[in-house]
């Protein structure tokens, strides 16, 4: 009797092709070793240009203050908050991928966790601007932080959201690099061993940290990787929580509810891939790393996706449903009258069909696995989860008890634009110098599962498909 | 700062390394390590070495977060400056869990790679031998360290025999120093060039 077929039927391999250690070696390396396309000196030229765009912007709203903003009477958060929140939550995917996918033992997650968690970064890193700039003082900023200080000392109020915000993102700016980095530890050594250029074999000499590939050294690895998805797993849940507390402990309409939190984190996940579909999309394309990053990868990221799309949508149904039910007339105000209609009446309509109508396409296996739909997507779902976070703050504030203090129709300066754009200048800055200096997918990762999927793994079990059960068992037992 | 002497024998299946890994140590040779462009699952427990203990050291870091956050924010907000947040009691615990999650989590994991690169000597500007360049690409390269009583000749054919596509006699110093990787030279030269056969 011979052994039952090894290829699944079910599972796509990880990897496309022929692949031998050295050749992941050469594929992903190669973009570090060559010379950058014109592609990429345009992107970079144009994102150096977004940035300094963006640090003028901030230079005007530190020199003439805060009013370089339109913010007015009742909207004191405007584009900033919204901006803040909406690059934390794409800042959720990386660790989602590396941390809670590799808890959960996710394969594909070694095609794009790499690239993911360094978005991750770049992005907190993006969000993290709103906040301090917003401060207006902001070569005071360090009052946030406490220390003994001459003012009492005076301690920040530690029952604040807003402090929870600061120890939050701090954390998870901290933990994320951490385990960014030492995952690239052992791929910065690869480089490193086959560098030609002194250049190379400085840069990529110190940034190695001396990595060997001792077995003790992996054993230590494996171990720190694994407690710091364990930790980074309930971190990312908090993070977007305590977010989403800044507005549900206040007593605006519209803030006030407690669904908030696991909501928000939805959404966080909902945008975060997103923003990994676009940028991989790209990448993949441009590097040439299609056998890499295949389209079994593009349809997972696309069902949690569709998934995360539809909690939001439910959570959506749910706040208004409460609204109603919950027979408070300024909560039913907040929603019915200045949410889905009303002057901003058409951003809501914008966040809905963005983020609840179109994923739904996505239950179409077709359009999952489709290329170009699943870019046009990524971009459409983070267009509306941006006018979500709008909505959630400036239709809760533009309107509030006493009619006199209303503000007229926000809308943002061109300082407010600037800044934003300039954080686009950040994040694609540093993502453009990452793709060239650093492997984009996790080398040593790959080499992992190398061998347990793809045509590698095909071809060694073919000859096991051809011999008798009493024969395999003889091959297996016989040490 | 002391050189030996290694013989080494270079792998490219980590099917073939595993045998040969036993059949070394069966023959009483002494594994000085095996180095690997990934991690090999059980090739740990094939050398013999005993689980890691980072994580307990994790732990320990997570509970020192934990204390700090706890008693830093009750001794500033019930003794050291007392203020009134809306009547609400000093003391309220549910209001700190954020904060005290959150360097819980801080402190466990910051502690636990600065413990990790303390243990591997990773730091930058730390170099140490590399004994085959492809360890870090394709190959497994398997060290055994000489003893007075090693046959250099008979070590270099048993490894050849378990399956080794390269065998070499190398000399190399065991622990690390500070030095760049595009220059030979050490940062802090040491002339200590003892070779123990």
């Amino acid at each position: 009797m011979s052994l039952t077929k090894y290829e699944s039927f079910v599972r796509e391999p990880l990897v496309d092709g022929a692949k031998t250690y050295s050749t992941v070696t050469e594929d992903i390396v190669y973009t570090i070793e060559t010379k950058p396309t014109r592609l990429w000196y345009i992107g970079f030229v144009l994102s150096l240009a977004l940035l300094s765009f963006g640090v003028y912007a901030i230079y005007r709203e530190v020199t003439y203050g805060v009013g370089q903003w339109n913010l007015g009477r009742t909207v004191g958060w405007g584009w900033d908050i919204t901006n803040f929140v909406w690059w934390i939550g794409i800042g959720h995917a990386g660790t989602l991928i590396s941390a809670i996918l590799l808890l959960f033992r996710q394969g594909w997650r070694t095609g794009v966790n790499r690239a993911a968690e360094a978005m991750t970064i770049f992005a907190v890193m993006a969000a993290g601007q709103f906040p301090i700039w917003h401060m207006g003082r902001v070569w005071l900023a360090f009052f946030v932080m406490p220390y003994p200080n001459t003012r009492g000392p005076l301690w920040p109020n530690f029952n604040s959201p807003l402090l929870w915000d600061v120890f939050a993102i701090s954390t998870y700016f901290t933990l994320s690099l951490l385990f960014w980095y030492s995952g690239l530890i052992p791929d910065v050594a690869t480089i490193r061993d086959r560098a030609k250029t002194k250049f190379r074999k400085l840069f990529y000499g110190i940034a190695s940290f001396g990595w060997t590939g001792s077995t003790k050294h992996w054993q230590r690895h494996e171990s720190l990787s694994l407690v710091l998805a364990g930790l980074c797993t309930p971190l990312v849940l908090s993070v977007h929580t305590i977010v989403s507390f800044d507005f549900a402990t206040s007593v605006v309409p519209g803030w006030h509810t407690t669904i908030f939190p696991p909501y928000f984190v939805a959404g966080a996940v909902f945008s975060g891939f997103a923003m990994v579909q676009t940028l991989m999309l790209i990448t993949r394309k441009v590097m040439n790393l299609q056998e890499y990053i295949t389209l079994g990868h593009i349809e997972a990221m696309n069902k949690i996706i569709v998934l995360t799309g539809s909690i939001v949508g439910c959570a959506y149904l749910t706040e208004l449903f409460m609204a109603w039910y919950g027979a408070n007339i300024y909560e039913y105000d907040a929603f019915f009258k200045y949410r889905l209609a009303g002057p901003y009446g058409w951003s809501y309509w914008i966040m809905m069909t963005c983020n609840v109508v179109s994923p739904q396409l996505f239950w179409f296996k077709k359009l999952r696995r489709n290329i170009e739909f699943t870019f046009i997507m990524s971009v459409v779902v983070n267009v509306g989860m941006w006018f979500e976070r709008f909505v959630i703050i400036v239709t809760s504030i533009f309107r509030d008890y006493l009619p006199s203090s209303w503000s007229l129709y926000y809308r943002p300066s061109i300082w407010e634009i600037g800044f934003y754009l300039g954080t686009f200048g950040l994040f694609f800055t540093c993502y453009f110098l990452f793709s060239k200096y650093f492997p984009v997918i996790a080398i040593w990762e790959i080499k992992h599962v190398l061998k347990t999927t793809g045509e590698s793994y095909k071809a060694k079990m073919e000859n096991l498909e051809k011999i008798s059960a009493e024969e395999f068992y003889a091959e297996t037992h016989h040490h | 700062m002391t050189i030996k002497k290694f013989v080494v024998g270079s792998f490219d299946d980590e099917d073939v390394l595993f045998p040969a890994v036993r059949n070394v140590r069966k023959a009483g040779y002494k594994i000085q390590d095996v180095y690997t462009p990934f991690p090999v699952h059980g090739l740990d427990k094939e050398l013999g070495m005993r689980e890691t203990r980072l994580h307990t050291a994790g732990f320990i870091y997570a509970l020192c977060g934990l204390i700090t956050a706890l008693g830093f924010i009750s001794w500033i907000l019930t003794m050291d400056w007392v203020q009134n947040y809306g009547g609400k009691p000093h003391f309220s615990l549910l209001a700190w869990i954020p904060i005290m999650f959150e360097l819980t989590v801080l402190f466990s994991g910051v502690g636990m790679t600065l413990t990790f690169c303390y243990l591997c000597q990773l730091a930058p500007f730390v170099k140490k031998h590399h004994f085959s360049p492809r360890a870090t690409d394709d190959l497994f390269v398997m060290v055994i360290e000489c003893t007075p009583h090693t046959d250099i000749r008979e070590a270099e054919s048993f490894l050849a025999a378990a399956g080794a596509k390269d065998v070499n006699v190398q000399n190399a110093e065991v622990g690390w120093w500070f030095g760049r990787y595009d220059m030979d030279r050490k940062l802090f030269d040491q002339n200590a060039e003892v070779v123990t056969a």
